[in-house]
């Protein structure tokens, strides 16, 4: 499986992740190894299967949806990189 | 005496007839961490002081006869995954070097209101992907038997901190090995429940379909216990399994005469060391020895299990990896432009290489063009190894494999190769894609003296009866009196 230049900086992009120019070439050949290898996949023998998205999937679980208070505000913001205010600092976005 | 070298029943017992106080336990393995940790290198945040007055509490407690209970004040190691109040947990990872935790994780407040004493926080792969230890952003721990080699990964700090009575036992998480694996590699026993018996609520999430927590000990009844403590359903994780909460020591003891083992003969086929198959088959007589029935089954889904596990696995972490925008909590890039340039480069600089890896390659199976020839034929592969399991069930109690090919490798030997470190999780990962329960228990060493692991897969909420077989096979083995590390330099 080939994996271009351009597909990979356009992957990195949707991820939100920079890819050096030196560091290209590292990620197009193990991203190329892993997927000639995850291939097998494909010669499964799986027709008609149905897919599974997760371990137990009898059924789905449903709640009621409630809010609940979480009192320790400064708990919570002591984590932000960058805050004012006692609100979460952003670039200016318009 | 040597007070670390008691497994946590035995310390129990002592604590009970006030033959020791969780002071002297507490600080016994304090003395063992100063003395040893310096080697090993298995913890990202010590608690010492907090665990020793924790202790002197708990002590007084018991005096005035407030507690009860003989589990309080014994230690505890907790991987740096797992979300404990007002104490660092940092995934081993640069972008969450200074987070604390607001909340505790569901496991964390079961084991403070059981007055266990929080050691520290051991290291780990970045996030929990690697199976070395070595993708820790601080440290790369060693394996207590040999420190030039890895404690196996992602759990390698519980793993190594266990072995080297550092703990007397800790907390992991799985998703495709990293609590077997490493228990194997370091000759301790580490069991992954089934999906949905322990609460994942506090587990900083990796891949959310296939990540559970669970104990490694230094033996197979402190094994049960710790799962005891750490079972029931959970309102805040919608995928906890709501059933009745089961006591995991009750059958420990039973005798195995007749149960039925199966081995798949796929698992002892290309690609195993010989010493670890040859280990893996005198496992095999000891079972027959003690009375069980071994059965030969067919579970021809290692390669396709593994590949499955990598595209789903990477696929969920490249969505809970999104969280990590450099607003909310985690590292912030110094410089930036505007929005997309902060959440950018805050990701980049914030993350390691097989983070980056790992999102990448679940962003592409995720991606248009892409999604129906991998994530889909993987999710629909999962199927195929659910009824294969289910087929294998119909005709044995358990399943029994190698843990890992091969034992612990050296350090920095493959993290050149991200494929061939992957393989090293081929016996694991079939497990976790199952959402089947599974235990490392150790069943010989090599020539060099690595140890070397054995796993038993049981079927959904089964633990019981892996447990009851490991129980017996460690009891007639009796490993750790035959086997300790050496720390070799």
């Amino acid at each position: 499986m080939k994996v271009s230049k351009e597909e990979i900086l356009h992957i990195a992009n949707l991820a939100n992740l920079e890819i050096n120019e030196n560091e290209i070439d590292k990620y197009c050949k193990n991203l190329e190894e892993i997927l000639d290898f995850a291939d097998i996949v494909n010669k499964a023998p799986v027709e008609e299967m149905n897919i599974t998205i997760g371990a137990n999937q009898e059924k789905n679980v449903f709640r009621k949806d409630e809010i609940e208070v979480f009192e320790d505000n400064e708990m919570l913001m002591q984590n932000a990189p960058a805050k004012s205010r006692n609100m979460f600092e952003i670039p200016k976005v318009l | 005496m040597d007070i670390t070298n008691l497994t946590v029943h035995e310390l129990m017992e002592k604590l009970q007839n006030k033959d020791l106080t969780s002071t002297e336990i507490t600080k016994a393995y304090i003395n063992k961490i100063d003395k040893k940790e310096e080697d090993v290198k298995a913890f990202v945040t010590l608690l010492k002081e907090e665990a020793l007055k924790q202790a002197e509490q708990i002590d007084k407690k018991r005096e005035n006869k407030e507690i009860e209970s003989n589990v309080a004040g014994i230690p505890i190691g907790i991987k740096d995954n797992i979300c404990t109040k007002g104490v660092k947990t940092t995934c081993s990872s640069h972008m969450l070097e200074n987070f604390i935790s607001p909340y505790d994780a569901t496991v964390m407040e079961k084991i403070n209101n059981e007055n266990l004493i929080n050691l520290g926080k051991l290291n780990m792969d970045e996030f929990a992907m690697g199976g070395s230890t070595e993708y820790s952003y601080f440290k790369k721990t060693s394996n207590p038997w040999n420190l030039n080699k890895v404690p196996g990964g992602s759990s390698g700090g519980s793993a190594a901190a266990v072995a080297s009575n550092m703990v007397p036992w800790a907390l992991g998480s799985d998703t495709g090995g990293s609590i077997r694996q490493p228990a194997s590699f370091c000759g301790v026993v580490g069991l992954k429940p089934t999906y949905g018996l322990v609460s994942r609520y506090g587990l900083v999430a990796f891949a959310s379909s296939l990540d559970q927590i669970g104990p490694i000990t230094k033996d197979v009844e402190d094994s049960a216990i710790l799962l005891n403590l750490i079972t029931g359903h959970d309102k805040k994780d919608s995928t906890s399994a709501n059933i009745e909460k089961k006591d995991y020591t009750l059958n420990l003891k039973n005798n195995i005469k007749g149960k039925k083992i199966g081995v798949p003969k796929e698992f002892l086929g290309e690609g195993i060391n010989k010493e670890v198959k040859e280990n893996i088959e005198k496992a095999i007589e000891r079972y027959k020895n003690l009375g069980a029935e071994i059965v030969d089954i067919s579970l021809d889904i290692a390669n396709y299990s593994l590949a499955t596990y990598y595209i789903i696995a990477c696929a969920e972490a490249s969505s809970n990896l999104g969280r990590f925008d450099g607003i909310r909590y985690g590292y912030r890039t110094k410089e930036f432009k505007d929005l997309k340039d902060l959440y950018k480069k805050s990701r980049s600089e914030g993350f390691g290489e097989e983070v980056k890896r790992r999102i990448i390659l679940g962003t592409y199976v995720l991606s248009s063009g892409y999604y129906d020839a991998y994530y889909k034929k993987a999710q629909q592969v999962r199927t195929l190894v659910m009824k294969e399991f289910k087929k294998a069930f119909d005709k044995c109690d358990v399943i029994l494999t190698p843990t890992a090919p091969t034992v612990a490798f050296d350090i920095g030997s493959k993290t050149n190769n991200p494929l061939e470190m992957y393989l090293a999780d081929i016996y694991t990962v079939s497990v976790n894609v199952a959402g089947l329960p599974g235990i490392s228990i150790p069943c010989g060493v090599d020539k060099e003296g690595m140890p070397i692991g054995m796993q038993l897969i049981g079927n959904k909420f089964e633990e019981d009866k892996i447990l009851n077989l490991a129980y017996a096979f460690e009891q007639d083995m009796k490993f750790r009196e035959k086997y300790k590390p050496e720390f070799k330099k």
